[in-house]
């Protein structure tokens, strides 16, 4: 008798403890794969699918669309996943403004989202949600890093970004910490891809440095056209606008450049290891910082999965919560407002074995949150 | 503000007014002889820089590239018109703006299907790397130069082209009128599809000398595009000469305006405010030019058929 109950407590304990690990989860991956932008959204499905393969780990199924770098398909993806896929949980979203659009709407209806990339300030201070985590930063960060590296480096800056939002919260983030001499603040055109005019300002303002944040083609054309111009005073940008995606396309132009990154292939630990070279081996291609922060999604998504069941959302967020991963950028932990406090570096472009790629210099911020957080109640 | 400042913006201006020249002459010969909206003109203008891009790494110079960048241009713009364009010329201009973008979408996800998504790499040639001292102590791009030669020679050519050859003088006649020049027994289709292969290579040209600045990505002729209409529409449909004033006037305002109107703006607000909204309003200042020069002149400065 005793023997029967035993073996039924130990049956009893196996199946539901297998029970909880084989719950099956269904990601909603909507990014961009075509267009311009589409290098972005590339790096990061690869990079979400790459921690998926590594694991090993048969109970979740990713169900991809492109959303064309449009807000409105997003949105219409977003609804017929959640609808008629039946996703547990959103994620891949590249573009702020599209995050915009689909997120509210997501969490509204009690789905997970969990940011690979954009992090605009609407959604980490008031508007801040349980069911949002961001897996990345928050988008003022790189720039602050800047910021405050340039205040040991330069004493008076030209500083340009898009006149759009993200554009607007990169100079208020490098303003945020950079307390030297502005020489000039420029706004182009988003899509801009002639700096002509914007390079003989620089050339005439008399700055020692330019903090440039313009990402995907537009940071290819203003680097070309500025190792043209003659201008020799040093660049220095956000690092996804200097990311892998953009390198080689940009070229020897891009040599010296700092840029800052809460990630860099070289960083020196285990998980980084594992990431890059499993990276380089599946694609056949170094990783970006896209890449990465997909990866570190998907881990999150991962890890939370053997700690709770998808079926109880508070639950499941709770165990996001504790972001009890490995991240190839070493430390990694979720404030209040569930976006990470991180390590800030400041990388350098560099060549290696003819590949040009990023080389930390300096740690700029150690255990970075961010400006809103303070503002985020729930 | 030092005069070589204003110096260096005036040659910005012009380059960028020569770039668009190359598109806008492709474009406007097109409306002009068969009547055609051609919205695909981007696309050809994608297709000269990937030509150059993928020659010029595998042959490592970049003259080579710029030669197939012409003739991969001019030979997708000649199917192009074999196998679509050529339906369309009886059709309304609605029709050929659909079919003409359907042929952008065709030729951006063919060319990301073939390249993929990732932006190519092309550079300056050795040769006009770097830049050249201007008067007033300034500095200039060698390259920027060297495309402004390359425009003015290619406006000299097609002047010359149109007014002084057997062929100019076909292309002429059939802008005047289509049915009497085929009924004099001229071979409309062939006169129609070299017209358009010549736009084309022009397109291409221009997508290749871009592609050195600037990064060679699926979907970049159609910025380029939307300003090839807007100084086709001012300098007057059908007119190359329209098309070279055009162009000059759109590069000069609005290379001037993004490099004033933030100046102008900051004398009454602070500086942190002046230059979003400066931006904004240089980025409308081609289209206020358009609108206020169709208010005075409906037909554009230099329409073809007065």
């Amino acid at each position: 008798m005793k023997a029967i109950l035993k073996a039924a407590t130990m049956a009893l304990a196996l199946g539901s403890s297998t029970l909880a690990m084989a719950e099956p989860i269904k990601v909603g991956l909507i990014t961009t794969l075509s267009g311009g932008g589409a290098g972005l959204g590339v790096d990061t499905r690869d990079g979400f699918m790459l921690a998926i393969k590594q694991s090993g780990n048969k109970d979740i199924t990713v169900v991809t669309e492109d959303d064309a770098q449009k807000p409105e398909l997003a949105v219409q993806i977003a609804d017929k996943m959640i609808q008629s896929d039946n996703v547990d949980i959103l994620t891949g979203i590249v573009w702020s403004n599209l995050l915009m659009a689909v997120v509210p709407g997501a969490v509204a209806q009690g789905k997970l989202y969990i940011s690979t990339n954009a992090a605009p300030a609407a959604l980490a201070g008031e508007k801040c949600d349980p069911l949002y985590f961001n897996a990345a930063y928050q988008n003022d960060n790189l720039h602050e890093a800047m910021g405050e590296y340039a205040n040991k480096v330069y004493k008076k800056m030209f500083i340009m970004a898009p006149n759009y939002p993200a554009g607007k919260d990169s100079l208020t983030g490098f303003k945020r910490y950079y307390k030297g001499e502005l020489a000039k603040e420029v706004y182009t055109q988003v899509g801009q891809t002639d700096y002509a005019a914007e390079i003989a300002q620089i050339r005439a303002s008399g700055a020692d440095g330019v903090f440039v944040f313009l990402p995907g083609g537009m940071g290819i054309s203003f680097m070309k056209q500025y190792a043209q111009s003659g201008v020799k005073i040093p660049v220095i940008g956000p690092g996804f606008s200097f990311s892998q995606d953009v390198l080689p396309a940009i070229g020897d132009a891009a040599l010296g450049v700092k840029a800052s990154g809460q990630w860099s292939k070289d960083l020196d630990n285990e998980a980084n290891k594992k990431f890059v070279a499993g990276f380089q081996k599946e694609y056949n291609r170094l990783p970006s910082l896209y890449a990465l922060q997909a990866y570190d999604a998907a881990q999150l998504i991962l890890s939370a999965s053997s700690k709770a069941s998808i079926k109880d959302v508070k639950a499941f967020a709770a165990a996001l919560n504790k972001a009890d991963i490995q991240s190839p950028r070493g430390k990694f932990k979720f404030n209040n407002n569930r976006h990470p406090i991180q390590d800030i570096y400041v990388t350098e472009v560099v060549k290696e074995n003819g590949t040009l790629t990023n080389k930390i210099v300096e740690k700029v911020f150690t255990d970075h949150g961010d400006a809103y957080a303070k503002d985020c109640k729930k | 503000m030092t005069f070589s400042l204003v110096l260096e913006q005036l040659l910005n201006g012009v380059q960028l007014g020569v770039m668009l020249f190359l598109m806008a002459a492709g474009l406007t010969l097109i409306f002009g002889v068969m009547g055609l909206i051609n919205l695909a003109h981007g696309s050809l203008y994608m297709v000269g820089a990937f030509a150059c891009a993928v020659v010029a790494a595998a042959t490592g110079s970049f003259w080579l590239g710029l030669a197939a960048s012409l003739a991969f241009a001019a030979a997708a713009g000649a199917l192009m018109e074999v196998v679509v364009i050529r339906r369309l010329y009886g059709r309304d201009h609605l029709d050929q703006v659909l079919a003409t973008f359907a042929l952008i979408l065709i030729f951006s996800e063919g060319t990301r299907w073939v390249f993929g998504s990732f932006p190519l790499y092309l550079d300056i040639p050795q040769l006009l790397q770097g830049a050249v001292p201007l008067p007033g102590g300034t500095a200039y791009p060698l390259y920027r130069l060297a495309i402004i030669v390359t425009g003015g020679l290619v406006a000299i050519g097609l002047t010359l082209l149109i007014s002084r050859t057997r062929l100019g003088m076909r292309i002429r006649a059939g802008e005047s009128d289509r049915e009497m020049i085929a009924a004099l027994g001229v071979d409309i289709r062939t006169l129609y599809t070299l017209v358009f292969a010549l736009g084309s290579a022009l397109a291409g040209l221009a997508g290749a000398m871009v592609g050195a600045l600037q990064s060679v990505q699926v979907g970049m002729g159609e910025p380029i595009l939307i300003l090839a209409f807007v100084v086709i529409v001012i300098g007057g449909i059908g007119s190359i000469k329209g098309a070279l004033i055009g162009a000059l006037l759109v590069g000069v305002v609005d290379t001037m305006g993004r490099f004033l109107l933030p100046q102008i703006v900051g004398l009454f607000m602070s500086s942190a405010q002046a230059g979003p909204v400066g931006g904004a309003i240089a980025s409308m200042l081609i289209y206020l030019l358009m609108a206020a020069i169709l208010a005075i002149k409906p037909r554009g400065l230099f329409p073809a058929q007065a």
